[in-house]
C-alpha cells in the first residue's frame, strides 16, 4: 500500500505541447521529496481558482523526474478544469492528493514481448511505467495512437525506453488506421498494457484475447473523491461493482466484463 | 481549554464533527490524512441485510457548488460488516455510527439486531431519506406514517442512542422531526441529499443512469441551515446539522441554527482533512469569542 497524502506543489513548468494538450511539471512547494510513487497511479487535482469547479479532477500521473523531484501530468483542453489547468502559469500552487490507485502490475518474465498501447492523452501513464520497465530489465515496445500526428504526444520521450510504433487515422504518421490493425500486434505479443478512449481499450482487449496476450486497461470512469468513500467511479467486474479509484484504474481484463 | 463536547441521546462526543454516511468510507479510507481519534464520531455508509450493488455507472454528475449522486446504498450486507469491516475499525478512538437502510420494516429491524450486541456500536443512523433507492429509503420518510412506523420498529429491536436522518424532500420535515421523536428516536439528523436532476444537452440524456439523484454539496446548505433551525423549534431531541458544509464557519452556522452536533459529508471528497479543520475552527472560534462551552453558541439564533 503507497501512504496516500495531501501536498502542495508548485508548477514548475507548463509546456503547450499544442492548441489541445498541456504538459505540467510539478514539485512539492515546501521542497519534500514526492512520495513513492507506482506507474499507472494517479493524482486528484484542486484546481485552483475556478469556482465552476466543485470537485477535485483525476489525472493519471505522466512521469516522475527523481533528479529534478517533480511530477508530470499531461492534460488535454477537454472543460473548464482542464482549461485553467492547461493555462496555468509556473509558480501557481496546486493541490494534490496522491499516489492513487492501483497501478500496472510487472509482466513476470523479463525477455517477455510486452507492448505497452496508448491513444490520444492516455499514452500519459505508458511513459512513466516504460521507464520502470526498462530500468528493471524488460524490453517495452511503444503503440501510440492518434487521429493525426499533431495529437501524437511525447514521441521522442517513449523513444528513449523502446521502440515506437504509431496509427494515426489519417495516416499523417506510422501505419494508417487503428491501433488494434497495426502490424505489430502480430509479432508474438505477450503483454499488452492499454491506456485511452474506452472504445479503443475494449478494441485493443478483444485482439489481446485473439491473440492470447494478458491484457492490462487503465479506465477513467468519473471519480468524485478518489479514495473509495463515495462509489461513484464504479465498473462492472466479474466480483460486481468495483470502485475504479481503488481497486483500479488498472484491470486485468478477464477481472472486466467487457 | 475550551469544552467542545456534546450529548446525543446517551451518546457522548468529544466533539460535535461527525461524518455523514456515505461519504467517509469505514473512516479507514482517510486513516492516511487524518488522526480519526480526533472526530467527535463517523458513521459509515449505509448498511443493509442483504448486499446491494447500487445503481449503474455513470453514479455522479458535479452540479454548480455540488454534486449529484445515485449510488444506490451499494455494500456488502450487515453480515460482511460485521466480520470482515468491524474489526478492522471498531478500536479507533471514536464513536462509531452505524448507517442503517432497508427495503422493508423488518430488514432495519434485523439489520439492528445483529449490529446490538456489538461492542463500540454506541448508535445507529435509520436512514429513511435516500432518494435513489425504489423501495423504501425515502419511500418511508416522506410521511409523517412511514417514518414514524420504522422509528417504532427500530426502537424495539436496537436499545441504544437511536438517531434518525431525515429527507428534505417534503412539504414541512418539522411535521415527520415530530412524528419520529414521538416514536422514541433519540435524534434527528438532517438533512439528507435534495432530489435533483441534470441533463447533458450535447447528447440529449440524463448525466445519470437513474435519471434523478441527491443534490449535494454548498448548494444545498441554506436550505439545510434553514430546515435544521425550524426543526430545533418544533422537537425536543437533540437535532444534527448536515448539508453542505465545507468548512468551520459553515458548522458554525448550523449550530447557531440549533444543531447539537454536524455531519461534514461531500466535504470529504474535495478536502479529506474538513472534518479535523472543521473541529480546530470550533475550538478557535470558542476562545476568539470567549465562550467556554460549545454548548453556549447552540441556537443562539
Amino acid at each position: 500500500m503507497y501512504k496516500k497524502e495531501t501536498t502542495d506543489f508548485k508548477v514548475v513548468e507548463c509546456v503547450q505541447l499544442n492548441a489541445i494538450y498541456s504538459l505540467l511539471k510539478l514539485s512539492p512547494a515546501g521542497g519534500s521529496p514526492l512520495p513513492p510513487v507506482a506507474p499507472g497511479q494517479f493524482v486528484q487535482v484542486k484546481v485552483p481558482g475556478c469556482e465552476d469547479v466543485f470537485l477535485r479532477r483525476p489525472i493519471s500521473i505522466n512521469f516522475v523526474d527523481t533528479d529534478s523531484n517533480s511530477l508530470w501530468l499531461l492534460v488535454r483542453r477537454a472543460g473548464k478544469a482542464t482549461e485553467v489547468l492547461c493555462d496555468i502559469a509556473a509558480g501557481e500552487i496546486v493541490n494534490l492528493i496522491l499516489p492513487l490507485g492501483n497501478g500496472f502490475s510487472m509482466p513476470a518474465g523479463k525477455d517477455a514481448s510486452i507492448l505497452l498501447v496508448g491513444g490520444g492523452v492516455g499514452v500519459a501513464p505508458l511513459l512513466y511505467f516504460g521507464k520502470i520497465l526498462k530500468d528493471n530489465g524488460y524490453s517495452p515496445k511503444f503503440l501510440l495512437g492518434a487521429r493525426s500526428e499533431r495529437d501524437l504526444l511525447e514521441l521522442n520521450l517513449f523513444e528513449q525506453y523502446g521502440p515506437v510504433f504509431t496509427s494515426t487515422e489519417d495516416g499523417s504518421h506510422g501505419e494508417k488506421g487503428l491501433v488494434t490493425q497495426h502490424s505489430v500486434l502480430a509479432t508474438g505479443i505477450e503483454h499488452i498494457y492499454c491506456c485511452g478512449p474506452a472504445p479503443m481499450m475494449k478494441a485493443v482487449a478483444s485482439v489481446a484475447k485473439a491473440i492470447g496476450a494478458e491484457c492490462e486497461v487503465s479506465l477513467e470512469n468519473m471519480m468524485a473523491c478518489g479514495v473509495g468513500a463515495c462509489l461513484c467511479c464504479v465498473e462492472k467486474t466479474v466480483k460486481g461493482n468495483v470502485c475504479v479509484c481503488t481497486e483500479g484504474p488498472v484491470f486485468n481484463i478477464n477481472k472486466l466484463t467487457w | 481549554m475550551v469544552d467542545l463536547s456534546v450529548n446525543i441521546g446517551s451518546l457522548h462526543l468529544k466533539n460535535p464533527v461527525l461524518t455523514a454516511s456515505g461519504t467517509f468510507g469505514y473512516g479507514k479510507e482517510f486513516a492516511d490524512f487524518i488522526d480519526l481519534s480526533r472526530l467527535g464520531g463517523y458513521i459509515i455508509k449505509g448498511t443493509t441485510l442483504e448486499p446491494r450493488e447500487g445503481n449503474p455507472y455513470p453514479r455522479m454528475a458535479e452540479t454548480p457548488s455540488g454534486m449529484l449522486n445515485a449510488v444506490g446504498l451499494q455494500n456488502k450486507g450487515v453480515d460482511y460488516f460485521i466480520e470482515h469491516i468491524y474489526p478492522q475499525i471498531r478500536d479507533y478512538d471514536s464513536e462509531l455510527i452505524v448507517n442503517v437502510s432497508g427495503a422493508k420494516i423488518e430488514d432495519y429491524e434485523e439489520v439492528c439486531r445483529r449490529l446490538a450486541p456489538l461492542d463500540g456500536i454506541n448508535a445507529i443512523e435509520v436512514n429513511i431519506s435516500c432518494p435513489n433507492v425504489k423501495q423504501g429509503g425515502m419511500a418511508f420518510g416522506t410521511t409523517c406514517s412511514g417514518a414514524a412506523q420504522v422509528t417504532k420498529a427500530v426502537r424495539q429491536a436496537w436499545p441504544k442512542t437511536l438517531i434518525v436522518k431525515l429527507s428534505p424532500n417534503v412539504t414541512d420535515i418539522t411535521e415527520i422531526a415530530k412524528a419520529v421523536e414521538s416514536e422514541g428516536a433519540d435524534a434527528v439528523s438532517l438533512i439528507n441529499t435534495m432530489l435533483g436532476m441534470a441533463i447533458d444537452v450535447e447528447k440529449r440524456r440524463p448525466y445519470l443512469s437513474t435519471i434523478t439523484g441527491g443534490l449535494s454539496g454548498p448548494a444545498v446548505r441554506p436550505v439545510a441551515v434553514r430546515m435544521v433551525w425550524q426543526t430545533v423549534k418544533a422537537v425536543k431531541i437533540p437535532v444534527i446539522g448536515l448539508g453542505g458544509i465545507m468548512n468551520g464557519r459553515d458548522a458554525m452556522e448550523f449550530i447557531l441554527a440549533g444543531a447539537t452536533a454536524v455531519q461534514i459529508g461531500t466535504a470529504n471528497f474535495v478536502d479529506p482533512q474538513t472534518t479535523v479543520m472543521v473541529v480546530d475552527y470550533l475550538e478557535d472560534y470558542c476562545t476568539r469569542h470567549g465562550f467556554k462551552s460549545i454548548n453556549e453558541l447552540r441556537g443562539l439564533i
